[in-house]
């Protein structure tokens, strides 16, 4: 048993007595210490979570739960109570949450046990980690290489098997991207499923809690155990959610799978582009139907993407003022002079520049031009998808069109650091729920294959991403930095 | 769409940020080129597509939640004020809003 094993597996070593809940959250432990000075996916480790782990079996031993158990860990943007969360920033260096997210408590209630606290581009505005106020998380496939972002550390965590599941948050592509770089299954759910309650804000209608894992299958079991209405997050739709194992049936015969030439340009990657297409013939040969489907106006996309996201990120980030939590510059002559002081030595860069854009976009004189046109942008977006819905059940891409870059390699040009995010943004301005399953390697790094649902039919995207899976019969994937780890 | 460093300057002041005379220029310039890109939502066929189509701001809420107006739990005051960089007599005091 390690962190390859599926939660099934593990969950059936705790039933049987091969491991205990403390053994495993040791393990964690003791992955982590052995990769992750190579790594850096973790800002915090829980030292004390294998007395953690075994209070917590005492307690709710001789339940169902899957996650009863296992060790797991959260991007930084999630609030854990008395535990420090940064979003990887200065300014909140030192922030000890009196609460917890509804994320964090529901896998609590479900018997998870939470090891640590991971990487992120600071405040998730980023597609590669490197805009970490701490340090940069490395690519467990090629310590060279940026594991993608903003849930660098969720992804690279999980691909070196150092927790067999990480939550991480997507508002362009955040989860969907660095699964994709690192090889792991990543899934954004749809806008509403997974109540934000205790999540960082960034950007409020775009951001939403989702899985890390190294199945599909896995996916499901997490996802269930996170998703449903909660009172405190106003935007949580009310839905039962339904029993997502159920749905992985393995059968995709007469499947109806859209392919938008859209999501093919000329900044895809060959090797990319074959093995994205080589997915798609498997699917077909399980029983799957392919047709062409037009989204034509994914092209405004990134721009509508690139105002609203700042906009919202400009109001929900003035909260950072040095009053009430976070760091307070010292030296300060009066309030505005604390607020600046405190607000620039705090922000890095990337936060600074979005910041300015929102509150350019938001500006009297531009609004209409900008963030008024690009939310009427975000209607036509949504639009196309419905109407390629009438035809389609599922929306089959490349989840980023190249595999992980070489770190520095874009973070001095922040128009084609956004780039990177082109297959991924359209879905969370639609508010879909889409997936990355890991669907080849090419030169020793994993491609990700993106597939797009319906609104909150999550059952159906998983029903073809795990048939995918299976069939392809990759995962997991494991790194090579991960072997000859032993456990 | 070009930024001037003047407009850097105003929309910083806006942001309650600030920026130093090296920073105004880099910035006038990334913004610039930023803006740029953005600017393809002001080509003319767009915005002639553009007529009429309502905005969305989101994706869920059609109509505003309201939840009853029932006393609940809060956290109580010591624990709020614990993450203030400096508190007194269950306030969180700041700098003088009014220099002298």
């Amino acid at each position: 048993m390690d962190f390859f094993s599926s939660l099934l597996e593990l969950h059936a070593g705790l039933l049987k007595r091969e491991a205990t809940a403390s053994e495993l959250a040791d393990l964690s432990l003791q992955r982590i210490a052995t990769l992750d000075d190579r790594v850096h996916a973790f800002l915090h480790v829980s030292a004390n979570c294998v007395a953690a782990a075994a209070q917590k079996t005492e307690t709710v031993i001789g339940r169902e739960s899957i996650l009863d158990g296992i060790p797991y860990a959260l991007k930084d943007n999630m609030c854990t109570r008395g535990i420090e969360t940064t979003c990887a920033s200065h300014i909140l260096k030192g922030y000890i949450p009196p609460y917890s997210a509804t994320v964090a408590e529901r896998l609590d209630d479900a018997g998870a046990v939470l090891v640590g606290k991971l990487n992120m581009d600071e405040f998730a505005m980023g597609s590669s980690t490197e805009n970490s106020g701490f340090f940069p998380t490395r690519n467990p496939w090629d310590l060279e290489r940026v594991p993608g972002g903003s849930s660098g550390g969720a992804a690279a965590a999980v691909a070196a098997g150092m927790v067999p599941f990480a939550l991480g948050s997507d508002t362009g592509g955040s989860i969907r991207q660095p699964a994709a770089f690192c090889g792991v299954v990543g899934l954004k759910p749809s806008y509403g499923l997974v109540s934000r309650f205790g999540l960082v804000a960034f950007a409020s209608s775009l951001d939403q809690i989702g899985p890390l894992t190294h199945t599909v299958e896995d996916a499901a079991i997490v996802l269930q155990a996170i998703a449903g209405k909660d009172e405190r997050d106003s935007t949580s739709a009310n839905i039962q959610a339904p029993d997502y194992r159920a749905a992985l049936t393995g059968d995709v015969r007469g499947l109806r799978i859209g392919i938008a030439s859209e999501y093919f340009g000329p900044s895809v990657e060959s090797g990319v582009r074959d093995a994205v297409t080589k997915a798609i013939a498997l699917l077909e040969q399980l029983g799957a139907t392919v047709s062409p489907i037009s989204l034509p106006h994914t092209e405004y996309a990134l721009s509508a993407y690139y105002l609203i996201a700042p906009a919202e990120a400009s109001s929900n980030l003035a909260r950072y003022d040095g009053v009430r939590y976070g760091v307070r510059a010292a030296d300060a002559g009066n309030l505005l002079d604390m607020y600046q002081k405190t607000r620039s030595t705090g922000f890095g860069s990337e936060v600074k520049r979005r910041i300015l854009i929102g509150t350019y976009a938001l500006s009297s004189g531009y609004y209409d031009d900008y963030y008024k046109r690009a939310q009427q942008v975000r209607t036509l977006i949504r639009q196309d998808f419905l109407d390629a819905f009438e035809s389609v059940d599922v929306i089959v891409s490349p989840t980023a069109p190249t595999t992980a870059f070489r770190l520095g390699e874009k973070v001095h040009d922040p128009l084609t650091m956004y780039l990177s995010d082109i297959c991924t943004i359209p879905v969370n301005l639609a508010g879909l729920p889409a997936i990355s399953v890991p669907c080849g390697i090419i030169d020793g790094l994993p491609v990700g294959l993106q597939m797009i649902g319906r609104m909150f039919d999550e059952q159906t995207l998983l029903r073809a991403a795990h048939a995918y899976e299976q069939a392809a019969g990759m995962a997991p994937l494991r790194p090579a930095l991960a072997m000859g780890v032993k456990a | 769409m070009s930024l001037s460093r003047k407009d850097v300057l105003h929309v910083a002041t806006l942001a309650r940020l600030h920026v130093t005379d090296a920073e105004q220029e880099e910035l006038a310039q990334e913004l610039s080129r930023i803006l740029a890109y953005a600017a393809q939502l002001n080509t003319l066929d767009l915005v002639a597509s553009l007529a009429g189509v309502e905005v969305t701001s989101h994706m869920s809420v059609s109509s505003m939640v309201t939840r009853p107006d029932a006393q609940g739990e809060s956290l109580p005051p010591e624990v709020v004020l614990a993450n203030a960089p400096d508190a007194e007599e269950q306030q969180f005091r700041v700098p003088a809003v009014l220099e002298g």
